[in-house]
C-alpha cells in the first residue's frame, strides 16, 4: 500500500490517493489534500461538504454520490461543481480523508 | 392465527416473491397479500424494442393479479405510507393492513423533472425516454419521422434500471438508421456520467470497443445538469454543451415516494437501505427488500430481482422460524446486450467479479461478451421466461442464483481486473 505525508503524518492510501484508514485523518490534513488535487482555497462551503462526507460517512458506512450530497448536504449540486470542479463526490471524499465512492452497475 | 406477510408492489420482486411463499406456506400457515397501484404489469426490457417497432407497448403489458398464483390476496391501491413501529401499511384507498413481515417490492421510478428543463418545451417532441411506456411509444413516431441530424443519448446519472439498456438503444439504433438507408445522414452521440462506456474495466474497453465499430460517438464525465429542448441543448454542471435535434434520456431514478412518507424507511433518494447478503432491512427486522426498491449495489435488473426471490423467500421462512438468517445473495446479475443486425452479448457477474469473458452457465453454453446469433435468440426468448418461469418464481434449470466461475475465462495477463474494488473512475 502506497502511503502518503499530510501535516507531518503518515497516512495508508489506496491506488488513487483515497484514505485507506480515515480514522487517520485530522483536519490540517484537509487543506493540504485540498491544495494537491487543485481547490486552493477550503471555504466554510467546502468545510459544510467536507464535513457532511465524514458525518455521512461514519453513520453509514458509504460515501455519498454527487445527488445525495445535492440533496441533503445543503449545497446545490451546481455550486459543488463550482467548489470542487468535474467530480464533487469523488474530490471532496478524497479530501475528506474517506473512501472513494463506489459506483454502481 | 396464519402469518400475515404482506408485498408492496405486484412487479417482478412482487409478483415471483409471492408466487414462491405461497408454494412453501399452506393458506392456513400464511396470508399473503400483494398491494399495487394499477393492473398493468409491464415486461420493462420489452421498452427497449418498441421505439424501433420491434413491439409494441399493448403486447408487453399484462394484468398484474393474473400473474399472482391462487390464494394471493391482490389490493389495488397505491400505497400512503408505512408505519414501521406499528407493523401497518395505510393504502391511499384508506385501508390499513397489518403484518407480521413485510416484503417491500416497489422498485424505481423515473423522475424527469427532477433535471431542469428536461419536462420542459420540448419535451416528447425532442426529448424523450423510452424508460416508460408512453415514452417508448412517443418515441416510435419520432424515431419513424426522424430524416436525419444528431442524435444524443444520455444517462444523467447513476442508479439506473438495467443499465447497459442505453448501450443497446445505441446498437439499435445504428442497426435501425442503417435498414432505413439513412445512416449516413444520423449522427449518435452517447453521452454518459462515467468515465468510460460502462463501469466495469472489462465490459467498458467491450463495449467502448463496440460503439466505436458502429461510429457512435463517445462522450464520458458529463454530468447533465440540463436538457434545454427548446434550443436543442444539454448543459452539464460544469458549463459544457452538446447539441441535439433528438435526445433519448434517461432520467435520475429514485424509489417510490411513499418511502419518503415512512419515516425510518429508505434514503434520501426512497430507496431502501438493506443488507445486501440477507435482504433484510435496516428500518426493521421484519421488513425485507427486493429488486430496484434497495439500495444495494447490485444492478437494478430483472435477473437480480429473479436470484433474490431464492434468498428472500429462504430468509423470511428462517426469521419467522426464529433462527438465523443463512441465506446469502452474492449480487449475482446477468443480462442479455443487444447489439443489432440479429445479435446480442450476454454478461455474467455479481458484487465482487466482473462480466468476463467465457462461456455461461458453464465451459459449454452461451458465450460470454461476444456478440452472438445465440444470444440474440437468449434475449428474444426471455419475455417467454419472464412469464412463464421467472414470475412463477420457479426454479431455471442450471441457472443458480449463485454467479458461477467455471466457463470464464481471466483476462490474459490482467488477473487483477476479475475483482471489481476499483471500478473505474466514475463519478457515482
Ligand atoms: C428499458 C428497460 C429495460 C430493461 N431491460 C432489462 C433486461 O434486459 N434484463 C433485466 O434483467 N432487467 C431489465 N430491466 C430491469 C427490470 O425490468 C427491473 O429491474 C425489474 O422489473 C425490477 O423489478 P421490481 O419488482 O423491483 O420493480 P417493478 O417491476 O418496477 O415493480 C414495482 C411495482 O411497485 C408498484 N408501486 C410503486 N410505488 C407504489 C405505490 N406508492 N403504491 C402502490 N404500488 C406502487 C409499481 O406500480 C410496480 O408495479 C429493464 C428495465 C427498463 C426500464
Amino acid at each position: 500500500m502506497p502511503s502518503r505525508s499530510y501535516a507531518g503524518v503518515d497516512v495508508e492510501v489506496g491506488e488513487d490517493g483515497f484514505f485507506v484508514h480515515p480514522e487517520q485523518w485530522t483536519e490540517e490534513m484537509a487543506p493540504v489534500i485540498a491544495k494537491e488535487s487543485g481547490v486552493d482555497d477550503l471555504t466554510p462551503r467546502h468545510w459544510q461538504v467536507v464535513n457532511f462526507m465524514r458525518a455521512q460517512y461514519m453513520a453509514k458506512g458509504d460515501s455519498p454520490s454527487v445527488r445525495l450530497l445535492g440533496k441533503a448536504s445543503g449545497v446545490p449540486v451546481k455550486e459543488l461543481y463550482e467548489l470542487f470542479p468535474k467530480g464533487p463526490a469523488k474530490l471532496a471524499a478524497k479530501i475528506a480523508g474517506i473512501p472513494k465512492p463506489r459506483s454502481c452497475i | 392465527m396464519a402469518t400475515r406477510i404482506v408485498i408492496l408492489g405486484g412487479g417482478t420482486g412482487g409478483t415471483l416473491a409471492a408466487n414462491r411463499l405461497r408454494r412453501v406456506y399452506t393458506r392456513s400457515e400464511a396470508e399473503i397479500t400483494v398491494v399495487d397501484q394499477d393492473d398493468r404489469h409491464v415486461y420493462q426490457p420489452g421498452l427497449l424494442f418498441v421505439p424501433f417497432g420491434l413491439t409494441h407497448p399493448e403486447d408487453i403489458v399484462r394484468s398484474r393479479e393474473r400473474q399472482l398464483h391462487r390464494g394471493i390476496s391482490y389490493e389495488l391501491s397505491a400505497i400512503d405510507h408505512v408505519d414501521i413501529a406499528a407493523d401497518r401499511v395505510r393504502l391511499a384507498s384508506g385501508r390499513e393492513l397489518e403484518y407480521d413481515v413485510l416484503v417491500v417490492a416497489t422498485g424505481a421510478v423515473v423522475q424527469p423533472d427532477q433535471t431542469d428543463g428536461m419536462t420542459g418545451p420540448g419535451w416528447m417532441e425532442k426529448v424523450f425516454t423510452f424508460y416508460t411506456p408512453e415514452g417508448a411509444g412517443a418515441l416510435e413516431g419520432a424515431l419513424a419521422t426522424f430524416d436525419g441530424g444528431k442524435m444524443v443519448v444520455n444517462v444523467v446519472d447513476l442508479p439506473i434500471k438495467c443499465p447497459v439498456a442505453p448501450l443497446e438503444f445505441c446498437f439499435l439504433a445504428d442497426w435501425y438508421f442503417h435498414e432505413r438507408g439513412i445512416r449516413d445522414k444520423v449522427q449518435i452521440s452517447y453521452v454518459t456520467p462515467l468515465d468510460a462506456a460502462f463501469t466495469k474495466p472489462v465490459s467498458a474497453r467491450r463495449l467502448g470497443g463496440m460503439l466505436e465499430a458502429r461510429d457512435v460517438e463517445l462522450v464520458t464525465e458529463f454530468n447533465t445538469g440540463e436538457v434545454d429542448g427548446e434550443n436543442g441543448r444539454l448543459v452539464s454542471f460544469d458549463g459544457r454543451e452538446i447539441p441535439f435535434d433528438l435526445a433519448v434520456v434517461i432520467p435520475l431514478h429514485g424509489g417510490a415516494s411513499y418511502v419518503g412518507r415512512s419515516p425510518g424507511l429508505g434514503d434520501e433518494l426512497n430507496f431502501v437501505p438493506a443488507d445486501e447478503h440477507t435482504l433484510q432491512s435496516k428500518a426493521k427486522e421484519n421488513i425485507f427488500v427486493i429488486g430496484d426498491a434497495s439500495s444495494l449495489a447490485a444492478s437494478k435488473a430483472g435477473s437480480v430481482t429473479h436470484f433474490e426471490g431464492e434468498i428472500l423467500v429462504e430468509n423470511v421462512q428462517h426469521f419467522l422460524d426464529g433462527e438465523p438468517l443463512s441465506a446469502s445473495f452474492d449480487g449475482h446479475a446477468n443480462c442479455f446486450i443487444e447489439a443489432g443486425f440479429g445479435k446480442a452479448l450476454l454478461i455474467d457477474f455479481d458484487y465482487d467479479t466482473e462480466p468476463l469473458p467465457g462461456h455461461y452457465p458453464g465451459t459449454v453454453g452461451m458465450p460470454l461478451l461476444e456478440e452472438s446469433h445465440l444470444n440474440h435468440l437468449g434475449k428474444l426468448m426471455f419475455q417467454w421466461f419472464y412469464w412463464h418461469v421467472l414470475l412463477p418464481g420457479r426454479d431455471i434449470p442450471g441457472v443458480s442464483s449463485k454467479m458461477p466461475l467455471a466457463g470464464k475465462r481471466a483476462v490474459p495477463g490482467r488477473p487483477e481486473e476479475g475483482r471489481t474494488e476499483e471500478a473505474t473512475d466514475a463519478e457515482p
